[in-house]
């Protein structure tokens, strides 16, 4: 792997582990583990763990992948690797 | 026109659509028959991973079983989160480097990655094993809607939608299946989201299901919240409060995960990835498959909070303003004559709704007779137990559109749309079948000299082989249709799942470590099912009862999933640390599907 190609794939692997820190805490964070301590944060009718479990964790997944794809366009054009 | 008539015009159009794609999409060639010709633009590979993806299960029985949970609707919220999460980790960390490594089939990249034809085949095993036991959903799916919406059997009904499958996956292979699942697509969401608006409309007053949700109580004059009145009534009569918190978070958090990974690496949703062009379209394909995913998901709690919500309120008519027990429960002579009612009495027929008046007051008492204040206050009153004594998960959504009063061309549309989620499911999983035997097992290893024209025969006699053994055990399944969707998540997680991360992201993982790593997930995962839940899935030989006081940690086998990845990556690591490096060709490999220039010209051969 040229040096080109190895900064490249580093600057990939740091995105990508931004990026499940943001699902994990989305889904497993908000979602599961800590409901119990933010039971009293409403959104509408429902508290912030329900909302996130049912609703909230799956427009942050959909906001990621997008962010992600974007990033890494950009990423493809600066190291000359895009198609 | 009658219920029936309209139930049959719409199948019927559906179905002539699908046949007529058939026709226009023949495939030619192996690139077309295996992906589509890798022309599909990343949207429209999105709708059809959207079909692919929402089985039978997704459209009909998600919504009841996060409905009528007995611990309450959020415990089940993984299956939200699980199910449309795996979208991240496809996205991330596999489909965009499998579409530059631009070959036809899942075991293919194991077999050059791990340079090993035992573990290409112990990929085809799981494979095979995985989405064999989720067709059978699937092709009993297609039999019981028939049955249900037209008048035939279930047998009758799965013989017609094999042969459906047939004309359009057969002759047209990815290509076919894949336009196809974009019609399917549209008609499956436009039946999810009509009832569901309107019911929305009703019980809070908003247009969008997620909105209502976690809106206001519109009939109770709207000083209570949806979902604070749902936990009301429910609590009232003794059932768990619907947005209780989970009692066992360590199983939640497994469950949540084995789902999440499972998706990832589930092979019928990865080839989907192989169709698109190029390697930047693979990654905004998963994306765009997550909004068509998400806008069915997203509804869904609404969908079944409300139905449940609608239930309650049926049976205990004083719960619509008040407290259900302030009032009489509905009466049977209600049932029979008020025309509001008459969805009571339709699901009354079809058995997915069983009421028995057992103390004889011509009342039907809904209650949790498990519950020991409720016991009391039913030995008070003079009630006998729970009067109605089945509820199944799909009547959720199949009696949506009769519950709301809808017209009947809704309920005709519904029909339409639980056949075209299972009928897309069958057909991914099918192609995902058909490609292994074909390009993994013939050109593979049996006869590596084969023509391309042999090869798109062998692949399309694969298929109808394929068609026809999902259709034998349709119509004669091992009863354990529930059971085997955690083997195939838990097989999914356990095996092709950690293969493939590894394969990408570390250049030092051998041919021993991986094929010791995917034996040990997929031998200690099946086990650790089959001990709950029957070796081989043969009733009775369970050996040990299926209950959380007899798991181990609490997990239980929906959830094991998760920790057989865990001992493949760990096993993988552990080998391959104190045997060979990979070869110099195979380090290059790795080093080439990182980087997304030239995936356009790469070809199959």
């Amino acid at each position: 792997m040229s040096g080109q190609d190895s900064d490249y794939w580093r600057a990939n692997v740091r995105i990508i582990l931004i990026c499940l820190a943001i699902w994990a805490v989305a889904s497993f964070g908000l979602g599961i583990v800590l409901r119990p301590m933010l039971e009293g944060i409403m959104i509408g009718g429902a508290d912030l763990g329900f909302w996130f479990a049912q609703q909230g964790s799956i427009y942050v997944f959909l906001v990621l992948i997008f962010v992600y794809a974007w990033l890494m366009n950009g990423l493809d054009r600066k190291h000359g690797v895009d198609e | 026109m009658d219920q029936f008539t309209l139930n049959l015009v719409f199948v019927g159009i559906t179905f002539a659509i699908y046949v007529g794609i058939a026709i226009w999409a023949r495939a030619g060639s192996t690139a077309e028959f295996y992906a589509a010709g890798r022309g599909v633009h990343p949207v429209l590979n999105g709708m059809a991973t959207g079909a692919d993806w929402m089985s039978a299960a997704s459209f009909i029985s998600m919504a009841g079983i996060i409905a009528l949970a007995p611990a309450g609707g959020y415990t089940q919220s993984a299956f939200l989160m699980g199910w449309t999460g795996g979208y991240v980790l496809l996205a991330l960390l596999l489909a965009p480097y499998l579409r530059k490594f631009g070959k036809f089939t899942v075991p293919e990249f194991i077999g050059d990655r791990f340079y090993s034809g035992g573990a290409r085949l112990l990929a085809v095993i799981c494979l095979i094993v995985i989405s064999i036991t989720y067709v059978i959903g699937q092709m009993r799916g297609v039999g019981v809607t028939f049955g249900r919406f037209l008048e035939v059997s279930t047998d009758t009904g799965l013989y017609i939608g094999a042969a459906i499958v047939f004309a359009y996956a057969v002759f047209g292979g990815m290509k076919g299946i894949t336009y196809t699942q974009v019609a399917q697509y549209v008609v499956l969401i436009i039946a999810y989201t009509i009832p569901a608006i309107f019911i929305s409309l009703a019980l809070t007053g908003s247009f969008l299901p997620q909105l209502g949700l976690i809106g206001d109580y519109a009939p109770g004059g709207g000083d209570q919240t949806f979902l604070a009145k749902l936990d009301q009534v429910v609590t009232e009569l003794g059932f768990t409060a619907y947005t209780a918190d989970t009692p066992n978070m360590l199983n939640m958090f497994l469950f949540t995960m084995s789902l999440m990974i499972g998706t990832a690496g589930l092979p019928h949703v990865i080839i989907r990835f192989f169709t698109v062009p190029k390697v930047a379209d693979a990654r905004t394909s998963a994306g765009w498959a997550l909004v068509f995913i998400a806008l069915l998901y997203t509804v869904a709690p609404a969908v079944g909070s409300m139905a449940r919500l609608n239930l309650t309120t049926t049976m205990w008519p004083n719960a619509v303003a008040g407290n259900a027990l302030d009032g009489d429960a509905i009466s049977l002579e209600a049932i029979q004559t008020d025309p509001k009612l008459n969805w009571v009495k339709t699901w009354e027929q079809t058995g997915l709704l069983v009421m028995e008046d057992l103390n004889g007051d011509g009342l039907i008492q809904y209650y949790n007779d498990k519950n020991p204040e409720m016991q009391a206050l039913a030995a008070e009153r003079g009630w006998q137990g729970n009067e109605v004594t089945k509820i199944d998960n799909d009547i959720m959504v199949l009696a949506n559109p009769e519950i709301a009063a809808l017209p009947s061309w809704v309920i005709a549309l519904v029909a339409a749309g639980a056949l075209a989620a299972a009928l897309s499911t069958a057909a991914g999983l099918l192609l995902a079948i058909s490609s292994a035997i074909s390009h993994d097992l013939i050109k593979g290893s049996i006869n590596p000299n084969i023509s391309e024209k042999g090869e798109l025969l062998a692949a399309r006699i694969s298929m109808t082989g394929a068609i026809l053994i999902a259709t034998w055990l349709g119509l004669n399944p091992p009863g354990f249709a529930a059971q085997v969707v955690a083997l195939a998540f838990g097989l999914a997680a356990a095996t092709i799942f950690p293969a493939l991360m590894m394969g990408i992201f570390s250049k030092r993982v051998n041919k021993e470590g991986a094929i010791a790593g995917m034996l040990v997930g997929l031998i200690f995962t099946a086990v650790y099912i089959f001990l709950y839940k029957g070796w081989f899935f043969i009733p009775g030989t369970a050996t040990f009862e299926d209950v959380p006081a007899n798991y181990l940690f609490g997990i239980s086998p929906l959830s094991i999933g998760t920790v057989g990845a865990v001992l493949n990556f760990a096993v993988a690591f552990g080998i391959s640390a104190v045997t060979r490096t990979p070869p110099r060709e195979v380090v290059e490999l790795v080093e080439s599907i990182r980087v997304p220039r030239g995936a356009g010209a790469a070809t199959g051969h």
